[in-house]
């Protein structure tokens, strides 16, 4: 069962946000930050929040953060538009809107007991950042827990410090690929799909989770295929323009789907006839 | 005088209309109706049965709205659908979602004030009264509701009017929502003329539509008036020259969502927006900011929006639909296809506004007409 919105829901007053503050802000990339807020409510790894940028709008975000932590909120960012130019602009003290959490997130549920794999390219590690904190800290729960994550350049890798703590553990398997490195990069080069047959998981016993640009997910399905993984063990996240958030504003409409409350996540069963018309 | 019950039927005169729209603006209605104004008819409040239009003629075809005024005709009711749609009172096309306010601390959010209104719809028609009902599926239904439109809608009273007559751009007989009002509606009028009388059949269906009928002079109708009434909804419906059919329609769009077809449609689709506007049911909408010269001050509006526009699927590195295919792909798969999905049912009701306010005169139901063809095995 998916968690509503701490705001009352049945309301056209979900549209409104509640007002935070931000504690601290990590630079992740050059274009890329952490930001924490000094509020926090229950979510569940993959759900996001809608956070609003005085005068300028508001965007959806995924939570970065661990979903054990209620006690602030943390959202990873990637300053592309008007609104999130903003938000990066913001310093410690400073108030933002947030109203939250929405959509489906990954099956943490379904996966107990069984073998994951996440796949994430770029920025798309940050929606799945919960599902390891929640994977690590119910390690019993999963069996082999594997995380593949490309990037364009090792510059371009988000939560640096945090990959290398979990490559360091006896109890993950982590893999990283860059598109291009300088000679001083020791390992993987290449696109992220590449690593699948390099790491060990039981087909039969696995849920997928990946995250990256949409071409990128449909490569990385159709390599676990190859691997023999089916549809119905693969869940990815997908993204679409976002106005409301609560499924009324029409615009994150992706095929039948409503991205805002259908998902972001979603089976790959059910999006594989539409994940690969052009435009859609 | 007697009440009368749920799907009663009585006939009343023109005394008779004049005394429900004062009944309604008694209640502290805002009684909306359709008048004749700038060569359009256009819905606006009257303030007595006295400002209907008489004889009212309107001509819908491809890209062409024509309507005049017949010296010497009686008739109230023999045209059809309005320009715009009463979607315009329930789902405002421009709303102040809250007020952000700057201060020492930050800003503080401040939820707007909102007028209270109670409308009456005098003669609706069929095809609207079924749109009404699609977009309460929409804004009323899921898990969240819009709010704003529910405050509207609530206190809303329907007189419908059953057509007798159609355009040449009406289809709501193949789409099942029409010509006759079958549900949704307070009262539902027939305009019946003939060389003695002018009358009005009337049927009850509702209590608050029972009431209405407080101090209006009628009796009860007669077999006679009954199938006159039926003979002309009748007729009005085998007047229809367009028709959708519906038949496995979703499935059917989802098979030819990558046709060429969307190619030429494109060479003649401008992506102006207009068929979306006009659209009693197209619901969707666009939130953003707008700020005073001091910066001070921030409104966070909501207006319609239109998946013919290019900002509709912005995002970071540019819009997910580009070209104008995709975005006319957009609304013709979600109007009559993936919206059963989302809601149930097709979210077309065959009102025909499309295809008479489509500059270039594209037809829903000659592309529908296409697509069937092209997907035939």
């Amino acid at each position: 069962m998916q968690q509503r919105s701490t705001i009352a829901p049945n309301s056209f007053d979900a549209l409104i946000p509640e007002t935070a503050r931000v504690t601290s802000v990590r630079k992740e990339t050059v274009d890329t930050f952490t930001m924490d807020l000094d509020r926090g409510f229950r979510f569940e790894p993959g759900q996001f929040n809608m956070l609003y940028a005085f005068g300028a709008g508001e965007v959806p975000i995924s939570i970065s953060g661990d979903p054990a932590d209620s006690s602030r909120l943390v959202h990873t960012i990637r300053s592309v538009g008007a609104v999130t130019k903003r938000l990066e602009a913001l310093r410690p003290g400073d108030m933002l809107g947030v109203r939250g959490p929405y959509g489906e997130g990954w099956p943490m549920a379904k996966a107990r007991g069984h073998d994951i794999v996440i796949v994430a390219g770029g920025i798309g590690l940050a929606p799945l950042r919960p599902v390891i904190y929640h994977a690590l800290r119910h390690r019993d729960d999963y069996g082999n827990v594997v995380l593949l994550y490309g990037a364009r350049s090792p510059e371009d890798m988000i939560f640096e410090s945090e990959l290398h703590r979990w490559r360091g553990r006896f109890d993950m398997g982590v893999k990283v690929i860059v598109d291009r490195a300088p000679s001083s990069w020791r390992t993987h080069v290449g696109v992220v799909t590449t690593l699948i047959p390099k790491v060990y998981f039981d087909p039969i016993d696995t849920i997928a989770m990946v995250c990256g640009p949409e071409v990128m997910m449909r490569f990385v399905v159709r390599e676990f295929q190859n691997r023999g993984l089916t549809e119905d063990k693969i869940y990815v996240s997908m993204e679409r323009n976002m106005k409301c958030a609560v499924g009324l504003c029409g615009h994150c409409q992706f095929g039948p789907e409503f991205i805002c409350a259908d998902g972001p996540v979603f089976r790959y069963d059910r999006v594989r006839d539409i994940i690969g018309i052009r435009e859609i | 005088m007697t009440e009368v019950s749920i799907s009663g039927k009585v006939i009343l005169g023109l005394e008779g209309l004049g005394k429900i729209v004062s009944n309604l603006r008694r209640e502290g209605y805002s009684v909306i109706a359709p008048v004749f104004e700038a060569g359009v008819m256009k819905l606006a409040e009257i303030e007595s049965a006295d400002d209907l239009p008489r004889g009212v003629r309107d001509q819908q075809e491809k890209g062409t709205y024509r309507a005049e005024q017949i010296e010497g005709e009686r008739d109230l009711f023999k045209n059809n659908v309005s320009c715009f749609s009463y979607k315009s009172f329930l789902h405002d096309p421009h709303l102040c979602v809250f007020k952000a306010k700057k201060d020492e601390n930050g800003f503080t959010i401040e939820k707007p004030e909102r007028e209270e209104k109670r409308f009456a719809f005098f003669g609706i028609r069929s095809c609207d009264l079924t749109a009404m009902s699609k977009l309460d599926d929409v804004l009323l239904q899921g898990d969240y509701v819009d709010s704003a439109y529910d405050d509207r809608r609530k206190p809303v009273m329907n007189i419908a009017v059953n057509c007798t007559t159609s355009a040449d751009t009406c289809f709501c007989a193949s789409m099942n929502s029409g010509p006759r009002a079958r549900a949704n509606f307070d009262l539902a009028l027939t305009e019946i003329i003939d060389d003695e009388r002018h009358v009005f059949l009337c049927e009850v269906g509702s209590d608050e539509g029972a009431k209405l009928l407080c101090g209006v002079p009628f009796e009860d109708a007669p077999d006679e008036d009954d199938r006159a009434a039926d003979v002309l909804i009748v007729a009005a419906a085998k007047m229809q020259m367009r028709s959708i059919d519906t038949s496995g329609i979703a499935e059917l769009l989802q098979r030819v969502q990558t046709s060429h077809r969307f190619e030429e449609i494109a060479e003649r689709c401008l992506a102006c927006a207009n068929c979306t506007m006009v659209c009693p049911t197209c619901f969707c909408t666009n939130i953003f900011d707008v700020t005073d010269l001091t910066g001070d001050n921030a409104e966070r509006v909501r207006h319609w929006d239109s998946c013919f526009t290019l900002s509709y699927s912005q995002l970071h590195g540019g819009s997910v639909r580009q070209s104008v295919s995709a975005r006319y792909r957009q609304f013709i798969t979600h109007k009559l296809g993936t919206w059963h999905d989302q809601f149930g049912g097709i979210g077309c009701v065959g009102c025909g506004r499309c295809i008479a306010w489509c500059p270039t005169g594209i037809d829903i139901t000659e592309e529908m007409a296409v697509f069937r063809q092209l997907a035939a095995p």
